[in-house]
């Protein structure tokens, strides 16, 4: 969603950002764990784009800019604070994902069709991984977008991406071992 | 093993970001390798699973209702029928306080609430229980912690011969602009220096003549421009001590 009139006016705003409500805030739940959190950060980053939005970049993709509102409000409120102090991202350069044996959660997860099962684990990700792996595969989102959004390179999306899906296929795995 | 090359970009392959050639290559290699092939399916069949389970929660009817509200009822909202009206205010309004005046205006506001923001930073830091993720006096700890976090790099200055001692720092944001929060210390007192990339940040002109923190924003303050790096110094030390801080940061970065 890339701006391309010459001057956004305020009518446009509504008209660009409404689209995007459900989604910001199935997003936002999923960040903040909560109605009440998720309902505020919405609301918020809906104050800050529409006060922004007189001097959004032309040419700058609405949509990752809209979202990126929405996680830095998110990563400077309370909540945000405390689930950000649970993670290192020291090791963002680690080696490459290898293929695994056996049982692979995806398949595990062929035969169960169990949402909740990933819900779940999805839910117990640190919100780094969290976040980018909604916006990789929720939002569809393409490693440009996603490096607009979180303010991070290329490079480290494919990182940051690959260990997520590892942790997350990791978590799938331990819990369809204990039953 | 042979696939494992192959293997280590089957996500970006999955993902549709692979450059077209390697893309046409993967799919030659995938239609021909049963092991990738398989490893492929499962992988799309996760996405799938994920991008199902993860659109989870969806706005109340209230909630959707009220924000609908809200936004239609900002007063920008410009409505072709009282368009003349419009026009004729701004005329009106440009005829008595004149052009410069309300640009003048603008920059005062905006220079304020670049200020206020800057302020509202450095409490709500201190007000945390942790205020900094990276905790450590020695500079050279503390800078590279910053590396990979913000775009851009800056030198913290040498302070052995200095009454102010570094607590550590973390990453901030400024107008949505990822920047460095750093914190020191001088008898007792807490300073904030902020640093973000100039290009980034939409800062009023004001800022760049030394202008003064509005009254309310009742901490002395300092800020300035250099090597493309925008340079905060806040906090409720005298003024001088504001001002040692902020000259051993621009002798540090000249």
């Amino acid at each position: 969603m890339y701006l391309t009139r010459l001057d956004p006016q305020p009518d446009s705003f509504e008209e660009l950002a409404m689209p995007l409500f459900d989604r910001l805030y199935n997003f936002a739940h999923w960040l903040t764990h909560n109605r009440e959190d998720a309902e505020d950060l919405v609301q918020e980053t809906y104050a800050k784009a529409l006060k922004g939005f007189s001097s959004f970049r032309l040419g700058t993709n609405f949509r990752a800019w809209m979202y990126r509102i929405l996680r830095n409000t998110f990563l400077t409120s309370r909540t945000g604070l405390k689930a950000t102090m649970t993670l290192s991202l020291d090791s963002e350069e680690d080696g490459p994902e290898l293929p695994v044996e056996g049982d692979t959660p995806e398949t595990i997860l062929m035969e169960r069709s169990n949402l909740q099962l990933v819900q779940s684990a999805i839910d117990d990700l640190p919100v780094y991984f969290r976040e980018i792996l909604l916006l990789c595969d929720v939002e569809e989102m393409s490693y440009q977008e996603i490096a607009e959004t979180l303010s991070i390179p290329i490079g480290t999306v494919m990182s940051r991406l690959s260990r997520a899906r590892k942790t997350l296929r990791d978590s799938l795995r331990l819990q369809f071992q204990k039953g | 093993m042979v696939c494992e090359s192959w293997n280590t970009k089957l996500d970006i392959y999955l993902d549709g970001e692979l450059p077209t050639e390697e893309t046409r290559a993967f799919d030659v290699h995938v239609h021909n390798c049963p092991s990738c092939s398989a490893d492929a399916l499962t992988r799309v069949q996760m996405k799938r699973t994920i991008q199902v389970a993860g659109k989870r929660f969806t706005p109340s009817a209230e909630f959707r209702r009220r924000m609908h509200q809200r936004i239609a009822a900002k007063p920008q909202r410009r409505r072709f029928g009282f368009a003349w009206m419009t026009a004729t205010a701004v005329i009106a309004i440009l005829a008595v306080v004149g052009l410069t005046a309300a640009y003048n205006e603008r920059e005062r506001v905006r220079t304020e609430q670049v200020y206020s923001e800057v302020a509202d930073l450095h409490v709500a830091t201190l007000a945390s229980s942790t205020p900094v993720d990276v905790i450590s006096t020695d500079r050279h700890t503390v800078k590279p912690w910053f590396q990979g976090k913000i775009p851009f790099a800056f030198d913290l200055p040498e302070l052995r011969n200095s009454e102010f001692s570094l607590l550590g720092g973390r990453m901030t944001y400024l107008d949505q602009v990822p920047g460095a929060h750093l914190i020191y210390d001088v008898r007792k007192h807490h300073i904030s220096v902020f640093v973000f990339q100039e290009r980034s940040l939409r800062l009023p002109g004001r800022l760049n003549e030394n202008s003064s923190a509005p009254k309310y924003v009742s901490f002395n303050v300092e800020t300035w421009s250099q090597g493309g790096l925008r340079y905060f110094v806040i906090g409720d030390a005298s003024a001088a001590d504001i001002d040692s801080l902020a000259r051993l940061f621009k002798a540090d970065a000249s």
